[in-house]
């Protein structure tokens, strides 16, 4: 795993809101088609890190790169754009949409047709539609939801909605895919469904950045890890590590026993 | 919109159109028959409708509550006075003795004649013009408004709104452009190939296409009811792109869409300018159909009567809001023909006056609707469930079984 190129690379990040530093210093490199996975206690600052890294918190500081070249986390769009797609914690789809129209939203980012191309929809226009509607019903597809395309989405069950949120994240053709607590809220079942799903998603090369509280499938999933805590990493690792880690331990059973 | 669906039953689908079409072309001859005021009423109502659709595009599409939206409809009519009247003479005369250098110049770019009998730019120039300018005039009021939402938003707007009507009413000093509470009179009608559609003079309003005649009403109700179909097929065509599809996805959850690459500043703003060019094409149509603008007509009663077309017929839902537009823009005319002679005959005097009825009625169908018709008259159709796709006893082993 080593040998592959490094993903992302972010280094030195702090953010502050008000009196609170909800993030000290933090940083993190993923390579090519790893599984990294972001643990820690309920408000260590996981989510915030997320926000500061897709662009919808402004950071104080921090280096962001993303497959080598510098990006900017300064709009959410341009983030979407450089290639970093990200679901959220709590499922954000748009409800009135198909399933199938929520996925091709994803593609607006990789097409340009405008005004003029919508109205006479000339030959371009049309191939560029079609190839959209094309890849949209391949992903949904491959997260396994195909045959719900034509359903308004807030009519999917709940564990097919967070299916909905990764396919519309992987339209965007993402280099990084980021997932906010996938699994929160999930049955037994549907759990270990998701982790077969993004064991596919690893299988086809796509590098993952996981935040999930589910310890004992972030340790089977994950090819490394790490733990934030207040606003800190504490623990940086393969997972063996990070589970035989002192300061994890302490984290999350209360420390000085 | 099943009936007009053409991606599930194109054959059905055109066919129901055709129909449609036809009854919408003999319809204006079957009307005159009661009488030419009776086509004047759906004359306006199809300006209504022009202006419901192009609120739509702001308020349905892409969820920006909007409550100044008849300005673009004052702008485009205030473009009409201007450039299609004797109205520029007077703005000369009032600008020679305050900017000479301005005035001398305009005379000398446009013909001495301006001096005497203002502009009169044709329909094929006054279209373009005022949607231009209407819709640049949406994205001007939308660009301070981006970062707002909901109830800010509607305040903005409607502030906004309030403020295109107060300039209008006062910019007749220190140079005159719009005559101020007077209002633009004697403003050209329209002439398509020079064809005169207020008829010439003294053919008592009546348009003659070679042998054939009409009344001048029916000539405006092909143009508006022509202009109409276009931005219907505009409006549709904009739905169904990639374009629709960001304006939705920023009505339904604004961050996600960021998150999923939408530049949400240009897509609202091209949202605002869409709608307003609409509205901007309406108010032309609006000016030259009247011969005569003031900014009476611009209220902001006017704003919450379009956005009622809007809600009532169904936000979001383009036949919807035809039918909204229909229903709403003809209620009052028709209570107005047949309330108080009904009176009349009943009871010897009217007891409600039809204005009145009509408040009664508008807000009795508002509170009825959002009781038992929350998403409008003719709501886009949802999809629950399609019987060709799937049941719900397979949907809740979905889980297990697509991984």
């Amino acid at each position: 795993m080593s040998e592959q190129p490094t993903i992302l690379n972010i280094a030195g990040v702090n953010k502050r809101f008000g009196g609170l530093q909800a993030l000290t210093d933090v940083g993190i490199t993923i390579k090519q088609g790893q599984i990294y996975g972001l643990i820690g206690p309920n408000g260590a600052g996981k989510t915030t890190f997320f926000n500061v890294i897709t662009g919808l918190y402004q950071p104080d500081t921090g280096t962001f790169e993303l497959a080598g070249k510098p990006y900017s986390p300064s709009a959410p769009h341009e983030v979407a754009k450089a290639g970093i797609a990200r679901t959220f914690q709590n499922i954000r789809l748009f409800g009135e949409m198909t399933a199938l129209e929520n996925v091709m939203v994803g593609r607006h980012v990789r097409s340009k047709q405008g005004v003029f191309g919508a109205i006479f929809r000339h030959k371009a226009a049309r191939e560029e539609e079609a190839s959209i509607r094309t890849r949209a019903q391949e992903l949904l597809d491959f997260v396994g939801i195909g045959k719900f395309a034509n359903r308004t989405s807030k009519f999917l069950s709940y564990g097919d909605q967070r299916r909905l949120e990764i396919a519309r994240a992987l339209a965007t053709d993402p280099q990084l895919l980021a997932l906010d607590e996938p699994a929160a809220g999930m049955n037994a079942t549907e759990k270990l469904a998701l982790r077969e799903l993004l064991i596919k998603i690893k299988q086809q090369g796509k590098t993952v950045l996981l935040i999930e509280h589910d310890v004992k499938m972030m340790m089977a999933l994950c090819d490394r890890l790490m733990v934030l805590e207040y606003g800190k990493p504490i623990a940086e690792g393969l997972p063996a590590e990070i589970q035989s880690n002192k300061a994890v331990i302490d984290a999350y059973l209360g420390g000085s026993h | 919109m099943a009936i007009f669906d053409t991606s599930h039953n194109p054959r059905k689908a055109y066919a129901s159109m055709a129909v449609l079409l036809i009854g919408l072309l003999i319809f204006p001859f079957f009307a005159a028959q009661f009488g030419n005021s009776w086509v004047r009423i759906i004359d306006m109502a199809l300006l209504y409708i022009m202006l419901a659709l192009g609120l739509n595009i702001v308020v349905g599409f892409a969820g920006l509550l909007d409550l100044g939206y008849i300005a673009f409809f004052a702008v485009g009519a205030y473009v009409t006075g201007l450039l299609a009247s004797p109205q520029f003479a007077t703005l000369l005369e009032s600008m020679i003795y305050e900017y000479p250098a301005v005035a001398d110049a305009l005379v000398a770019v446009l013909g001495p004649e301006i001096q005497q009998n203002g502009i009169h730019l044709s329909v094929w120039a006054i279209v373009p013009i005022a949607a231009i300018l209407a819709g640049f005039f949406g994205a001007l009021l939308g660009a301070p408004t981006l970062k707002l939402r909901g109830d800010y938003l509607a305040i903005v707007t409607l502030g906004f709104g309030e403020i295109i009507r107060i300039f209008m009413m006062n910019l007749n000093e220190p140079i005159n452009f719009t005559n101020g509470p007077q209002g633009i009179n004697m403003i050209d009608p329209i002439r398509v190939f020079g064809v005169n559609l207020a008829g010439e003079a003294g053919s008592r309003a009546t348009v003659m296409l070679g042998d054939f005649a009409m009344p001048s009403v029916n000539a405006y109700y092909y143009l508006f009811l022509f202009l109409c179909v276009v931005i219907v097929f505009v409006t549709a065509r904009l739905q169904h792109s990639r374009l629709g599809r960001a304006w939705v996805a920023i009505r339904e959850d604004e961050i996600a869409a960021k998150a999923m690459g939408i530049n949400t500043r240009n897509v609202k703003l091209l949202a605002f300018s869409m709608g307003a060019s609409f509205g901007g094409v309406a108010g032309a149509m609006f000016a030259a159909f009247q011969g005569f603008v003031s900014p009476e007509s611009f209220s902001l009663t006017e704003s919450i009567a379009v956005l009622a077309m809007v809600v009532l017929g169904g936000i979001g839902h383009i036949p919807g809001v035809i039918l909204g537009g229909a229903l709403l823009a003809s209620l009052p005319e028709v209570l107005r023909h047949v309330v108080e002679p009904l009176q009349q005959k009943l009871f010897g005097h009217v007891v409600i006056e039809a204005e009145v009825l009509r408040q009664l009625l508008y807000g009795l169908a508002l509170v009825l609707m959002m009781l038992y018709r929350p998403a409008g008259l003719w709501p886009s159709p949802k999809h629950e469930d399609r019987p060709d796709h799937d049941s719900d006893t397979k949907d809740t082993s979905s889980d297990t079984v697509a991984a």
